[in-house]
């Protein structure tokens, strides 16, 4: 198949699969099976553009002009590509997931969720090989929206509180804030372009280029920096197979994507590191990953726990762009791979517990890992792996956003990583050692693993995460171009 | 170039389109009334109509590449003679109102059935052909003083339209005298501008009063005539603060009504504004451009705030789309007072996108009407669900009103911010996002009653007849269709304002 072909397959398949699960909206067994088809295809779509152009830069495609100088076009990239692999690779087995969780949980209108589900993947996948900031725009948008239903999805009074709270900082920072800041790239430039080393430099200077990082910088709402990282915990309302897909990769990893390809492809690197326009995001980004570790500790309810979290490992993103150097973009990048791994694993962890026990609160889940051996180790490998420990994937990101933190001398921050490595430690752990070493309340005999579809999928991306490990050269070295300075 | 020679032998029937643009509803109207059959009221309105469309569309293709055309009524050639003057501008307004016509009456016909009384119908067709010939005439006309007689024809069968609501509720007699006082008073205001202005260049001539008053340059005699027709005509395209007869009228007349006036009364008028502004007075005149600067701009920003905020604690969903027309009005007028070829280009763009716009939200609220019998944010929960077609248009039309990429909204927003940023006014560049996402609000608490809330449980409504739901799924996917290609009304508002400025065409 032809790259392009292929890239356009990528996001028609999941569209075409939002439509076939609300024709089929009667027939659960064949819409399933349907949308695993098109998860599959999609995949196989997006290794086929990896099979083709590696880790090479293709030319955009343009699919349609909608105003002078504004395209709709899509190219294949590193970043971009390893986006679509991981998005589109963990739908499958979100998707797998997500038929236990919502059958084993009883819970109503799959072919709406299912429907948005794909929708959200095919937005994703619009994101990911979106050749320009418009183009980029306009899926990110297409994700907010079509992920509202997702989280409003049990219709109660909370869940429509969650989703209200979750539109309007996504749809309020990305239109009131990041949208004005594309425009006035467009003014400034006259191009919206993905464009190696920048499209900024010798457009604007002095103070004009951090207010402009700080209009993206917020304006990208889905990357969860501090203080438009409500939405996130809010979110949580939803079924916990959006959380682990959605709002542990594609929604908030569509975010830090965004935010690493303004930095590469709209600042450059060099530009940023010249001007020192992000000086101050790496310091919002350090107080961000220390100040939602803590909140996390304080959260007794898993879900909400695991949210703040992601707000704390998000930044890690955020701060390996706003070193402005090679390394810490590199580290960036591939924390998008590792942490995605991690947290998808961790979060379907939960839902598992949640399918079993209907427990949601840490406290009450003293002694279930013996009832639940499985789901606990998988839990226990990811958490590791979010911590930072080999032989687990988490560990080389997080050694080369250290390394970016010491090319460019900012000692505090090697610090702000190691203070986060120990809390992480502080809240993650904990679970795991309740659920083994303490005794529950009542006969833990009563409790099981519930059905296979619910547990076999974080213990495969548990394992995913060893793999990632050793694998770690490999994506480095996929992601280098995205780190070449001139 | 007050008069351009013509030759009046051989004409064709392709040369008085300009007249037949106006003639054929204008004859039509009163054939109603002598029929006076309510079975042909429609059909007659309706072939009207579409003829209209299609000379419409002749129009504006001789015209998109900046030709311009001049008709001279009875054969008298301007400046004594009425003259009208097509080009790119009012080519696209007379556009927009016939093919907005085209796309409510379908849905008028059970809409007004239902909501206006059976003995009524024929006088109700008659009065809304009235209303779209003048609307258009007040577009096409060259002549200021004919632009006021149209203007005239217009706002007097608006009233009667409007106050055909009262056989659903009686406050709309009240809301159409409102209207009356307000709009008379904005006709004598327009009308004592005219006088002004003949008084003191002694043409009514568009084109020749641009002339005269470019060659005697400004004095207080053109000030206080350009002072009185903006006022007159602020209050007739519900200028925030002369706004205040627009929402009731909106929520009472009947929901064709609503739908067509949203859609089009309002946008002629900015058009009226627009050509005033630069074709008769010309941008260069100090006056004007402080007046602009300092009196329009203010309160375009104020009207997008302070009406967007009431739109957002209305419970009525006509209500509500009455206030927010307010707020997109000041994103017009926001674009006029740039004084750039961006700012207007937005100004027309919007003018166009957010018609369609409302008119596929105005509609929707008409088959609420017809099957839950209100639009009162306790009578429509629950609704998407009963009627899933409806209710899905609602959410394309406000994620258009929002200006969510992807929609028509979405383009006039871009171009407007990108004009607040050519001109170097950033702060205004954020407070047009920050007034849409007062759009965001209102336009998602209505999301979340026809979603996300339990439907009254006497409930019966079930999804609008076709003849409504085609017209509004027309209207909704032009919002999608307009936000993806924009190559004929970008290009056309671009091409209608380098004609207003006076640039060289593109």
């Amino acid at each position: 198949m032809e790259t392009n072909t292929a890239i356009l397959a990528s996001m028609i398949i999941p569209a075409l699969a939002c439509v076939g699960n609300m024709v089929l909206r009667r027939n659960d067994n064949l819409r399933d099976g349907m949308t695993l088809v098109a998860a599959i295809a999609t995949f196989a779509c997006v290794l086929t553009v990896l099979a083709n152009e590696g880790n090479g830069t293709t030319a955009p495609m343009v699919l349609w002009t909608v105003m002078p100088g504004l395209d709709l076009a899509f190219n294949a990239e590193p970043l971009g590509l390893m986006f679509a692999i991981i998005a589109s690779g963990l739908w499958i087995v979100t998707h797998l997931y997500g038929i236990g969780y919502m059958r084993g949980n009883h819970e109503k209108k799959h072919a709406r969720f299912f429907a948005c589900f794909s929708f959200a993947i095919a937005s994703a996948m619009g994101i990911a090989f979106a050749a320009n900031m418009f183009t980029l725009f306009l899926f990110y948008e297409a994700l907010t929206i079509s992920t509202y239903p997702l989280v409003a999805h049990k219709e109660t009074p909370e869940a429509v509180k969650g989703a209200r709270t979750y539109l309007a900082i996504l749809i309020g920072t990305s239109i009131g804030l990041q949208l004005v800041a594309v425009i006035w790239t467009f003014a400034l430039t006259g191009t919206l372009d993905f464009t190696k080393g920048g499209i900024l430099a010798g457009h604007v200077e002095g103070p004009m280029v951090a207010i402009l990082l700080a209009l993206y910088a917020f304006g990208i709402g889905k990357a969860a920096l501090m203080p438009f990282h409500r939405w996130l915990p809010a979110a949580m309302v939803a079924p916990t197979p959006v959380s682990a897909l959605l709002h542990a990769v594609a929604v908030v990893k569509a975010g830090v994507f965004t935010m690493l390809k303004v930095g590469v492809y709209i600042f450059g690197i060099d530009f940023l590191a010249e001007t020192g326009a992000s000086e101050w995001l790496m310091w919002l980004a350090a107080f961000s990953i220390v100040c939602a570790s803590v909140v996390a500790l304080t959260k007794d309810n898993l879900k909400a726990r695991l949210a703040y979290s992601t707000v704390s490992q998000l930044s890690y993103i955020t701060l390996g762009m706003a070193l402005a150097t090679s390394m810490g973009a590199l580290g960036g990048g591939m924390h998008i791979a590792m942490h995605a791994m991690g947290k998808i694993t961790l979060f379907m962890c939960a839902g598992s517990i949640y399918v079993a026990t209907h427990k949601t609160e840490i406290s009450q889940m003293t002694g279930l890992g013996r009832a639940m051996p499985v789901t606990f180790i998988a839990f226990l490998i990811g958490a590791l792996s979010i911590i930072g420990l080999p032989p687990l994937g988490g560990s080389w990101s997080k050694w080369l956003l250290i390394l970016g933190a010491a090319d460019t001398g900012h000692w505090v921050m090697i610090g702000v990583l190691m203070i986060s490595s120990l809390l992480n430690i502080a809240y993650l752990l904990p679970v795991v050692a309740k659920g083994f070493f303490l005794k529950g309340e009542g006969q833990p005999q009563e409790w099981a693993e519930a059905q296979a579809l619910v547990w076999a999928p974080p213990a495969l991306t548990a394992f995913g995460c060893v793999v990632l490990f050793f694998f770690a050269g490999d994506i480095a070295a996929f992601l280098a171009p995205i780190a070449e300075t001139n | 170039m007050a008069t351009e020679s013509v030759v009046h032998t051989a004409m064709t029937l392709h040369d008085h389109l300009p007249v037949l643009q106006i003639l054929v509803p204008f004859i039509a109207a009163p054939l109603t009334v002598f029929i006076g059959s309510r079975a042909l009221a429609w059909p007659i309105s309706f072939a009207s109509s579409v003829v209209s469309l299609v000379i419409a569309w002749l129009l504006l293709m001789q015209v998109i590449d900046g030709d311009v055309i001049s008709y001279h009524i009875g054969g008298w050639a301007p400046p004594l003679g009425i003259e009208y003057r097509v080009d790119a501008a009012n080519a696209f307004v007379v556009f927009l109102v016939a093919a907005i016509s085209v796309v409510v009456l379908p849905f008028a016909k059970v809409s007004v059935a239902y909501e206006v009384p059976l003995r009524d119908h024929a006088l109700f067709y008659s009065a809304y052909l009235l209303c779209f010939s003048g609307l258009m005439g007040v577009a096409i006309t060259g002549d200021a003083f004919n632009v006021f007689v149209f203007l005239e024809i217009s706002s007097l069968s608006t009233y009667v339209l409007i106050a055909a609501g009262a056989g659903k509720d009686k406050r709309a007699l009240t809301a159409a005298y409102d209207y009356l006082i307000m709009g008379t008073i904005g006709a004598t205001f327009f009308v004592i501008g005219i006088g002004f202005l003949y008084m003191g260049t002694g043409t009514l001539n568009m084109a020749d009063l641009a002339q005269r008053i470019a060659a005697q340059g400004g004095n207080r005699t053109i000030e206080a005539g350009f002072a009185f027709i903006l006022v007159g005509i602020g209050l007739k395209l519900a200028f925030y603060p002369l706004h205040l007869w627009l929402p009731n009228a909106y929520t009472y007349a009947p929901s064709a009504v609503s739908a067509f006036l949203a859609a089009t009364a309002t946008k002629v008028a900015v058009y009226v504004l627009l050509r005033f502004c630069f074709t008769v007075f010309g941008p260069a005149f100090g006056f004007e451009v402080l007046t602009l600067q300092y009196v329009v701009l203010p309160l375009a920003v104020v009207a997008m705030f302070a009406s967007s905020f009431v739109a957002v604690f209305q419970s009525d969903f006509k209500r509500m789309l009455a206030y927010s027309s307010i707020a997109q009005i000041g994103y017009m007028l926001l674009g006029i007072a740039f004084l750039t070829e961006t700012g207007v280009t937005a100004a027309i763009v919007h003018l166009f996108n957010h018609g369609i716009t409302k008119a596929a939200l105005f509609m929707a609220v008409g088959a609420y009407v017809l099957r839950a019998g209100d639009t009162f944010y306790n009578d429509i929960a629950g609704l998407g669900r009963k009627m899933p077609w409806t209710s899905a248009a609602v959410v394309i039309g406000g994620l258009s009103l929002i200006g969510v990429p992807g929609t028509a909204g979405f383009i006039s927003k871009w171009v407007l911010v990108q004009a607040a940023f050519e001109k170097g006014w950033w702060p205004v560049a954020l407070l047009i996002v920050a007034s849409s996402l007062l759009a965001v609000i209102y336009v998602w608490r209505v999301v979340e009653v026809l979603y996300l809330q339990p439907a009254r449980e006497d409930s019966t409504a079930t999804e609008a007849p076709l003849t409504m739901l085609v017209p509004i799924w027309v209207a909704a996917l032009a919002c999608i269709w307009f936000g993806i290609d924009t190559d004929t009304t970008l290009g056309a508002a671009r091409t209608a304002a380098a004609g207003l400025l006076n640039l060289p065409g593109q």
